[in-house]
């Protein structure tokens, strides 16, 4: 057999993981250390004070008090130490940073769909690109999953009341398991896939093959399909507020309270409008729940999400700066469109 | 005063001609009887009949997972099988398992008295108990359930159709046997205690029975109320959990935790009970740090409701909160930890005596050790973040409710097994099952954490080819455990009729349920007794039986 069927260790594929393995590392050596320790001193005592005859008592001796104090204050230390290293590491695996490329899933029973912002779909495969933040914002279309890459170490409940957020930054090209890790029916344990790593070249060259526009211009056919645009104009004479420039800002409601109009609002707005109502304008807009699929959905969140950033949607990728990538072999050209089923994107 | 023995430290009495045993023979004597001893058999026999139904879903699951592929099971069977391993487990076998048996036993014993302070109430809510598991028996054969023991919405609410709603019903109801258990204990403890009896000369078994009782006469209610929620939902659709009528999934998440978290606490708080109890005896010590040990049983009890969210970390609460959770995890652990070492530091000079019930002690000791320090991984957000819903958790939770509580059950029932009983079970069986236990649990349990490190999430039928040598680690380790959960099965039984007979105070121990014959009268004590000494006092509580046998 060889080694590499056997690993004790998985993959380090992205920015967190070393950091996330060495957490790791520190928790097995002090907690392995005291629990080794521990076990050790009851063996010698167990036997050096082993009962010889049937009678025997103790000893008369209680040990200092002191020792219960120590016992106290020094787990409780070390235990602080190790909360603020899981929380400085866990603030690291939450902020999203400011570059990020945007990729959509949805998760439903039981496979996963991704949505590249350019428009092209897989299912139960990804291809990014290497060396670059990735943010997935995602949602479910039934139970609660979760989207769960080891090699990243990062995994999210995907919710199906709202969207959730994850991102992670590749350094390595290759091949890496996609897990389900919430248990959600049936076929729980067959709803895994592939994240296929690439060189920012191949992933371009990837993304040109057989988009259907991108998913912000698919919104904007449905937002003329779902006669949004009637009130929804561009000037201030329709019956709802005017989107463009929404996204991002800070919106007042009626109520006087504020919130920030993100990929969640939207899709609040969208399924559950009367739930928060802007200030200044009647609660016309219907529900549109149950009438938009989740695909859908997104497509619009995203467009509605176009229409308020100067960015376009459309992934920005350079031309790699070559310290991002790790990987010494570059794809041959064209290596990276799908279909594409053996490994050798795998350095 | 010299010829005395620490064996002969009893109340002088009458030889007991009749025990609660033979007081009274035919099946309705038992069915109707009201008294503890009798409960706590009639509770032995259910637990032990679901623990090997139970134990019977986890062998088949393992053999399942020898290979990568699906190939013995469909995948709706394994679903269905650890969905039942595990609420059989948990509601039915380790939830009761000390409370029911060994503390309906031995509460009135060690505290003097002639019984709990309900008794009718006791026969209840093992019939509770027993309609639940027939209810639950019911369900298995006419089709089973698949949401896992966990009941997440809106898996259940919406999606499942299996018989979701039955089995809430059965661990609802289930859920009341064990809060009149908590209400019964409780009572008694405040009301009964022999005259001299005073709070800090209770045995350690004592005051984790009475913390445990608080956890499970707060944390129940809120389970009811949960499941009732869940039936209400799937049956006439209300919208609390279904986003799509303005509910909130994860609503169900936080109170299921607010009631399971502390349930961790119901299982394993028992267990340290019986841990001083054993380690006490066979090093014919106090332990160390008595109040120390005591209190931290109430700390846990009170901390042990104000974690419950580091089960969702990954599940959509903010930073902030997962921070709280993540401290208040940490907390938790310290008075946990504070038992592990006053255990320990109580067999410095102390008089080890290696027999069963401590060698199985000194395995929950490791063995919790370890479930409690994986604890602190997960409770690392950071990490959590990639070790949550692994094979990780099932491992630390495996370490800390098997390895935990179930060992801590052995020692007990080993233990006092001469006392119920009135015979020994064979020595050296015994302590050849406590070693293959040991050994086929860790060989089962500890391939799984490097399993979960490197990815494979929890509940799968199926998995990746790479993971195929852990997992054959894994149900070899349970084979052997499975053999060693068998043999005490066996020998138990054969004691009963050839076991040597015990006499009141096998293992020179003190506490109360050692001074009255083996098996118990039926009152327990000819007289009521009157207590003098601290508990574990050896000397003092000589002195004290050695005047009383003067007289
Ligand atoms: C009947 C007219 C009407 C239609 C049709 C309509 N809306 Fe609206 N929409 C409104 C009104 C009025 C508001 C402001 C009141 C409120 O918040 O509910 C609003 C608010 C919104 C907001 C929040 C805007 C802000 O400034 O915070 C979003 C986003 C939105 N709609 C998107 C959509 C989308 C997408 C569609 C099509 C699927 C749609 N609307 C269809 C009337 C409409
Ligand atoms: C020493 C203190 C302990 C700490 C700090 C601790 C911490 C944790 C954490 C953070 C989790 C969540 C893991 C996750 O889902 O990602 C967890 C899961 C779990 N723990 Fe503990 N734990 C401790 C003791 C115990 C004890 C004593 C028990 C049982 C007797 C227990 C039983 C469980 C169970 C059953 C789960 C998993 C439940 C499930 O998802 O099905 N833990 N523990
Ligand atoms: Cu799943
Ligand atoms: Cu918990």
């Amino acid at each position: 057999m060889m080694l590499s069927d056997f690993p004790l260790w998985p993959e380090q594929a992205s920015t967190v993981a070393p950091g996330v393995d060495a957490l790791m590392t520190f928790m097995c050596i002090v907690c392995g250390g005291v629990s080794v320790l521990t076990f050790f001193v009851i063996f010698i005592l167990a036997i050096k004070y082993r009962r010889t005859s049937e009678n025997q008592l103790a000893q008369d001796y209680e040990p200092p008090k002191a020792l219960e104090a120590a016992w106290i204050i020094i787990p409780f230390l070390i235990f602080m130490f190790m909360f603020v290293w899981g929380s400085w590491l866990y603030f690291r695996i939450q902020r999203v940073p400011e570059n990020a490329i945007d990729i959509y899933a949805t998760g439903k029973q039981w496979m996963w769909k991704f949505q590249h912002a350019s428009g092209q779909r897989e299912i139960n495969t990804l291809h990014v690109p290497v060396g670059r933040p990735i943010r997935i914002t995602m949602a479910s279309e039934d139970v609660i999953h979760s989207l769960f890459f080891p090699a990243f170490r990062v995994k999210s409940d995907v919710l199906p009341n709202r969207y959730k957020t994850m991102w992670f930054q590749a350094t390595k090209t290759g091949r890496f398991h996609i897990f389900c890790a919430e248990y959600c029916g049936t076929q729980h344990s067959g709803m895994i896939g592939w994240v296929e790593v690439m060189e920012p070249v191949d992933y371009q060259k990837w993304l040109a093959g057989g988009a259907e526009g991108s998913l912000a211009s698919q919104g904007e056919k449905l937002f003329q399909k779902y006669a949004c645009n009637t009130c929804h104009t561009n000037d201030a004479t329709g019956r709802g507020p005017v989107l463009l420039g929404l996204y991002g800002t800070t919106v007042t409601l009626s109520n006087n309270a504020t919130v920030t109009a993100d990929e969640n609002y939207i899709r609040e707005s969208i399924l559950n409008p009367q739930a928060k109502i802007v200030k200044g304008f009647a609660p016309v807009m219907p529900t549109f729940q149950g009438q938009v699929s989740e695909d859908d959905l997104l497509k619009l969140v995203s467009y509605v999400h176009s229409l308020g950033t100067q960015k376009t949607a459309v992934v920005p990728v350079e031309t790699p700066s070559s310290k991002d990538t790790s990987a010494g072999s570059p794809l041959k050209p064209g290596a990276g469109i799908p279909p594409q089923k053996d490994k050798g994107a795998t350095p | 005063m010299s010829s005395l023995t620490l064996h002969d430290v009893r109340f002088v009495e009458p030889e007991a001609t009749r025990n609660y045993i033979t007081q009274d023979y035919g099946a309705l004597s038992w069915l109707f009887t009201k008294d503890h001893k009798r409960i706590a058999i009639l509770y032995l026999i259910s637990i032990t009949a679901l623990f090997i139904l139970g134990g019977f879903f986890a062998v088949v699951m393992r053999i399942e997972l020898l290979t990568p592929e699906g190939d013995l099971l469909t995948s709706d069977t394994y679903n269905k099988f650890f969905t039942l391993h595990g609420i059989i487990m948990i509601f039915f076998f380790l939830i009761p398992s000390i409370p029911a048996v060994l503390g309906n036993f031995l509460l009135p014993l060690m505290l003097g008295a002639k019984d709990l302070a309900f008794p009718k109430i006791n026969l209840l809510s093992w019939y509770l108990y027993i309609i639940a598991a027939v209810m639950g028996l019911y369900i298995i054969i006419t089709g089973g359930v698949d949401t896992g023991w966990t009941f997440y919405t809106p898996f259940s609410t919406q999606f499942s159709n299996t018989h979701v709603f039955g089995v809430t019903f059965a661990a609802f109801i289930v859920g009341f046997s064990s809060i009149l258990t908590g209400l019964n204990f409780l009572v008694t403890i405040h009301r009964m205690r022999a005259p001299g009896l005073t709070w800090f000369r209770l045995p350690l078994f004592v005051w984790a029975m009475y913390a445990t009782s608080i956890v499970q006469l707060l944390a129940t209610p809120v389970l009811a109320i949960t499941l009732v929620m869940l039936m209400f939902e799937r049956v006439v659709h209300v919208g609390i959990f279904d986003p799509a009528l303005g509910g909130d999934p994860l609503l169900f998440q936080h109170m299921f935790w607010f009631y399971s978290h502390p349930a961790v606490y119901i299982m394993i708080l028992p267990a340290m009970g019986v841990a001083s109890e054993v380690v006490a005896a066979f090093t014919r010590k106090k332990i160390f740090g008595y109040q120390f040990v005591a209190y931290s049983s109430l700390a846990i009890a009170f901390l042990g409701f104000l974690v419950w969210a580091h089960h969702m970390f990954v599940a959509g609460i903010s930073v902030y909160s997962a921070m709280i959770f993540s401290f208040l995890s940490y907390f938790v652990a310290v008075p946990s930890a504070i038992k592990v070492f006053n255990w320990t530091a109580t067999l410095y000079r102390a008089s080890v005596s290696l027999m069963t019930p401590m060698l199985y002690i000194l395995g929950f000791i490791g063995l919790f050790t370890i479930g409690g320090v994986t604890g602190l991984f997960l409770a690392a957000i950071g990490l959590d973040v990639h070790v949550t819903d692994t094979y990780f958790v099932v491992a630390h939770f495996h370490y800390v409710m098997v390895g935990g509580a179930v060992m801590a059950y052995m020692a007990g029932l080993h233990y006092w097994w001469p006392k119920i009983t009135g015979r020994m079970y064979p020595e050296w069986w015994a302590r050849l099952a406590a070693l293959l236990v040991f050994a086929g649990f860790n060989l089962t349990f500890f391939p799984q954490f490097v399993l979960g490190y490197l990815g494979m999430p929890r509940r799968y039928h199926a998995y990746a080819p790479e993971f195929q040598v852990l997992n054959v680690m894994s149900t070899a380790g349970a084979s052997v455990l499975a053999v060693g959960y068998a043999l005490p099965l066996c020998y138990l039984l054969w004691s009963l009729w050839y076991g040597r007979p015990a006499g009141p105070n096998p293992w020179g121990a003190v506490g109360l349920e050692w001074t009255t014959a083996s098996p118990p009268p039926m009152e327990n004590f000819h007289e009521t007794p009157v207590v003098t000494w601290d508990a574990y006092d050896y000397p003092a509580m000589m002195k004290a039986m050695g005047e009383t046998q003067n007289v």
